[in-house]
């Protein structure tokens, strides 16, 4: 069993070597055809041919958007949790305050009516989520640890029953005919309709590359080195003069500014937003899938959110035994977090620096046991 | 605002908050214990009280009683009441054994790193849960009425029912042997010392993972004389109302200083006054929201709880 | 060996290149023509989950209609799909548009509640496949002018003033407290309660639905303290069990009045039958036993179960659109103009649209429904007025 991990773990090892070792054009060659991939995935014509890939049991391409805002959301809160350490279990907080932000002030079901188009609402929702992290975070990111969870998941949960009881947030009555992003084909027909999922898809997927670049050059100046050393051992990089707590809050507001992105474009999506959008356990399978792909690395977090809303999904319309998979889902989700953190507790595609982290406490002795 | 709602039922929000209190206190000392010991939120905790809850309520089911059944005479109530404890307590301590040795064991002894331990407990927890979902196909089950919530005696005006006193009266009969148990006797030594310096004490010859064991059924148990508390008290139990229930119940540990066992009394009883407190003032969907922004407050102005964590330096 | 892979990867990337490129010209190809014969029609609704009873009682209902038809039309059959949304909005738009692919789904029953029609609801319209929902009845989905949005009960306006009006005259309660737990239908229904009761309504509050509440000492306080005649709750099975149990245990004898959501035999379980008896549910609907012909029998020999709240008008709406494909019409668009010139007789009640899809409301009645011995019985019809 272990000489069969090792292996595994070996090979693996082995492949991030060769692609590191790569020449720089094969690598940019090698992500060009990947992104090709992703783009080309909603189309019909593309993914009949990919055998079971498609999901069965709904529209591939509403599935593939879904996925999409989960690892967009992964994104986001991999900076929180993955590079400055923060445990984050209320994120999808965040994303109830930019769905709800854009609900609100386009929407004609809302109190207020300003009916404001949506592209003029995103900018707006993303500062307000920003702020709202700010506001949460000045208070509790004193706290440390599990202190900082269960106030975050707190904040989710207020959060929710807010949405759920106010008379401005409507509860589950809702926010309806939330407008489309502008932008119109040839013939006049709206290029974010109703029917077609995809341009909402690519849309998506573009913001999530222009993020994943911001974020990996953020990653790589003075900030992201602040983060890591926060997250490595905070006091060591307070001594050090690293302005712990200030970083802190950075890491805690672009995390939420990028959840209310997600927010906003869920919104103008569907079309709908009410009170039953928003549950816990969102919150929870957002922090399981960057931890599962690999915290700390962007490509894990991306590989960790896609692959946990997709396999989510997938398990609907397959039929095992007589018995519905899909019923079954939640709990082969929990089943794989137990046993993916007991054989592999750094996440499927580790940071290198965290995995190497791991592998030195495997080796620590540890009294009595 | 309904001051007039809140002031006019005051008593009654009061004892009924405390009886809840009391339920939430008695799964807080799960987390407090387990937390004390080894650092770690046992998210999976809320699960073990509803193994417990569930294993009540199939005992029951076990002697033909279901929701609909009368049973009468005190001394039937009595016999029922202990054989679904015991059950209860062990169904609770199973489960929180099994999910010590199967998810929490093998991470310690890779050392891995606290973010694993968290996200193994919610896994845990989403399994265990789900399991039960699925068996009793999301449907509530029910309870028989077994304790009389007829009002027995007034105070000052508030009637007072057997099953508030049953409910407070155990839980409190809980915490004092727990407190017993973690103070005087050996295994509560070991306990206090793997609290204090758990390398430490294994270099002196405690056995770490025993007293690991031991904190987990001794958390175990209380989680499952709170389940067959509240199947008494509630009468009807469904898989998903864990979670929250959980939460709460963590809530109230942190108030009152995680890692401190009268902490957990205390917060969990504030807690359950509260939630009363405010669905009397603001309306009762405002109940949980009350819950958690007093937790946010507190925690700003006092960040270790009303009484401060510590399960080995006070005297628990 | 680099070289081989960086090739391969190459061909890959262009590849997948035009196949994109080709996609994106295409159209969408929803509505087809042809034979009407091997059409489908859809069932859209929980089927798992912690609300599926409603569901089930419907998607029983519909597999009737279309094993009925396909008996009687044995050469000509008609197959059933069932898409299982657990009521959440979430998922709606996926399987709507799953329906939308499916080009052989003429038309759609359903869906069962209101937050999912109203996330579903824009894709139907745009795609023109016919839906006649048994059970969405929140007032506002018909103000949203989608062509193809049919529904074949009445909504929480004929509802909410019957239940008020039921309290008002046939209770004679002058004191009603009201609780809702604040879902879309739920809260709804109370207002429409409140607006019918007036100063009647002593006091009102709203818990948590969906399961997330269970413990309701503090509307428990608040009623016993108002002293009330009756007690109405807006809201689903699972929580009004729980309320009336607790309500019982503190001595509350007020009886409970309640909408079509409590209307089913959970609630009792949910409850306990000693607590459950005298609740009274009302229903725009007809008692299914008073459904005309054997329907009853025919159901229960299918599907094993008695018929349950909607199931008898799930059974009529999927007899229209069946009655519609077997007058030839095989596109979706002869389907909707059938549909909203129907007019005709079903198990539940005569069906006839107006011009936004609700039923005529000269079509509306609304029953009381009396839990007597644990069991659900039809008590009278109340009166418009």
């Amino acid at each position: 069993m272990t000489t069969v991990l090792e292996r595994v773990r070996s090979g693996r090892e082995a492949a991030g070597e060769r692609w590191r070792g790569a020449p720089r054009w094969v690598r940019w060659v090698l992500l060009a055809a990947v992104i090709a991939f992703f783009y080309a995935l909603p189309n019909k014509e593309f993914y009949q041919y990919l055998g079971p890939i498609p999901t069965p049991g709904a529209n591939f391409t509403q599935v593939m958007f879904t996925v999409s805002i989960y690892v967009l959301l992964a994104v986001g809160l991999n900076i929180v949790v993955g590079f400055a350490g923060l445990l984050d279990l209320g994120y999808f907080g965040f994303f109830a305050v930019g769905a709800y932000t854009v609900a609100v002030l386009t929407s004609p079901s809302s109190n207020i009516k300003t009916l404001w188009p949506w592209l003029l609402v995103v900018p707006l929702a993303i500062a307000l989520t920003m702020l709202s992290g700010v506001m949460l975070g000045t208070p509790t990111l004193r706290l440390r640890g599990d202190y900082l969870a269960i106030v975050t998941l707190g904040f989710a949960e207020m959060i929710r029953i807010a949405a759920v009881s106010s008379d401005f947030l409507k509860g589950q009555r809702g926010f309806n005919q939330i407008p489309h992003p502008p932008g119109k084909y040839a013939d006049g027909k709206p290029f974010f309709g109703v029917l077609d999922a995809r341009p909402y898809y690519w849309l998506v997927l573009t913001l999530i590359i222009m993020v994943v670049i911001g974020v990996r050059n953020l990653t790589h100046s003075r900030v992201g080195r602040a983060w890591i050393s926060i997250r490595e051992d905070e006091d060591a990089a307070q001594l050090m003069g690293v302005p712990t707590f200030k970083f802190k809050l950075w890491a805690f507001a672009s995390g939420a500014a990028i959840a209310g992105l997600a927010g906003a474009l869920f919104a103008g999506k569907q079309n709908f937003v009410n009170s039953q959008n928003f549950e816990l356990l969102n919150s929870i399978i957002i922090l399981a899938a960057v931890i599962f792909g690999g915290s700390g690395n962007i490509v894990g977090a991306i590989v960790g959110g896609g692959l946990v809303a997709y396999m989510i999904e997938r398990f609907r319309g397959i039929e095992l035994f007589g018995v519905e998979l899909y019923e079954y889902r939640f709990l082969i989700f929990g089943l794989v977090l137990v046993i993916m953190m007991i054989f592999r507790p750094e996440g499927l595609i580790p940071n290198r620096r965290r995995a190497a982290e791991f592998k030195d406490r495997r080796k620590e002795v540890i009294v009595g046991e | 605002m309904d001051f007039d709602g809140l002031f006019s039922n005051f008593g009654e929000l009061t004892t009924t908050g405390l009886t809840q209190g009391a339920i939430y206190a008695l799964v807080a000392l799960g987390y407090t214990l387990v937390y004390g010991v080894l650092r770690l939120i046992n998210f999976a905790h809320s699960e073990v009280f509803i193994a417990g809850a569930f294993a009540a309520i199939w005992t029951w089911n076990g002697f033909g009683l279901d929701q609909n059944s009368q049973v009468s005479g005190i001394g039937s109530v009595l016999f029922y009441l202990l054989v679904a404890m015991i059950v209860a307590a062990i169904a609770s301590a199973g489960t929180a054994t099994v999910i010590e040795r199967v998810a929490y064991r093998p991470l310690r002894k890779r050392n891995a790193p606290p973010l694993a331990f968290l996200i193994t407990a919610i896994g845990a927890s989403i399994a265990i849960s789900e399991a039960f979902g699925i068996y009793t196909r999301r449907l509530p089950e029910g309870a028989p009425s077994l304790v009389s919530s007829k009002p027995l005696f007034h105070v000052f005006g508030v009637p007072i029912d057997a099953v508030q006193l049953l409910t407070i009266g155990a839980a409190l009969l809980m915490m004092v042997l727990l407190d017993l148990f973690i103070n005087r006797s050996r295994t509560g030594r070991g306990i206090r010392a793997v609290a204090q310096d758990a390398n430490t004490a294994a270099l002196m010859g405690v056995n770490k993972d025993r007293i690991i064991l031991m904190v987990f059924i001794a958390g175990g148990s209380m989680a499952g004389v709170a389940g067959l508390l509240y199947d008494v008290r509630i009468q009807t139990l469904t898989y998903s109302v864990g979670f929250l229930l959980g939460l709460k119940a963590f809530t109230a540990a942190v108030l009152g200083g995680i890692g401190n066992l009268r902490g957990a009394l205390i917060g969990g009883l504030l807690l359950g006054v509260v939630e009363n407190y405010a669905s009397g003032l603001f309306g009762s969907q405002w109940k949980d929201f009350a819950a958690f922004a007093v937790l946010v407050v507190l925690l700003m102005f006092r960040p270790t709880g009303l009484l401060g964590e510590s399960l080995g330096r006070a005297r628990a | 060996m680099r070289q081989k892979l960086a090739r391969v990867i190459g061909g890959v990337a262009m590849v997948a290149l035009v196949a994109g490129g080709t996609a994106c010209s295409s159209g969408s190809d929803t509505a087809s023509g042809g034979d009407a014969c091997g059409s489908k029609i859809a069932f859209f609704g929980a089927l798992t989950g912690s609300s599926a009873a409603l569901g089930i009682n419907e998607n029983n209902g519909v597999k009737l209609a279309v094993d009925k038809y396909n008996k009687e039309n044995a050469d000509c059959k008609v197959e059933l799909v069932s898409l299982d949304s657990q009521g959440s909005p979430d998922q709606a738009p996926g399987l709507a548009q799953k329906a939308i692919d499916d080009t052989k789904i003429l038309g759609v029953v359903g869906p069962a509640y209101s937050g999912e029609s109203e996330a579903a609801g824009p894709l139907f319209n745009e795609a023109g496949l016919v839906s006649i929902t048994a059970s969405a009845t929140r007032p506002s989905l018909a103000d949203q002018k989608w062509k193809t949005f049919f529904r074949a009960v009445g909504n929480d306006f004929s509802q909410g003033p019957a239940a008020g009006n039921y309290m008002k005259n046939v209770l004679k309660a002058d004191k009603v407290y009201v609780i809702d737990d604040q879902s879309a239908y739920g809260a709804g229904l109370a207002d429409e309660v409140k607006k019918v009761l007036g100063p009647a309504v002593v006091g009102s509050d709203k818990v948590q639905g969906e399961g997330k509440q269970t413990e309701f000492s503090g509307v428990v306080t608040k009623v016993k303290a108002a002293n009330v005649k009756a007690i109405f709750y807006g809201g689903y099975y699972q929580e009004a069990g729980l309320i009336r149990k607790q309500l019982t245990a503190a001595g509350v004898t007020a009886p409970l009045v309640a909408g079509d959501g409590v209307n089913d035999g959970a609630y009792i379980t949910s409850a306990g039958q000693a607590a459950a008896e005298g609740t009274i549910l009302t229903c725009p609907c007809q008692p299914a036993a008073e459904a005309r012909g054997t329907f009853v029998q025919e159901y229960k020999a299918l599907n094993g179960s008695e018929p349950g709240t909607y199931s008898d008008t799930a059974y009529d709406a999927a007899n229209i659109m069946l009655a519609g494909i077997k007058a030839g019409k095989s596109t979706r668009e002869g389907l909707l103009e059938f549909v909203k010139g129907y007019s005709g007789e079903g198990v539940a009640a005569s069906y006839k649209f107006t011009e936004n899809g609700e039923l005529d409301p000269a079509q509306v009645k609304v029953w009381a429904f009396k839990v007597t011995g644990g069991k659900v019985v039809p008590d009278q019809e109340i009166p418009k007025s």
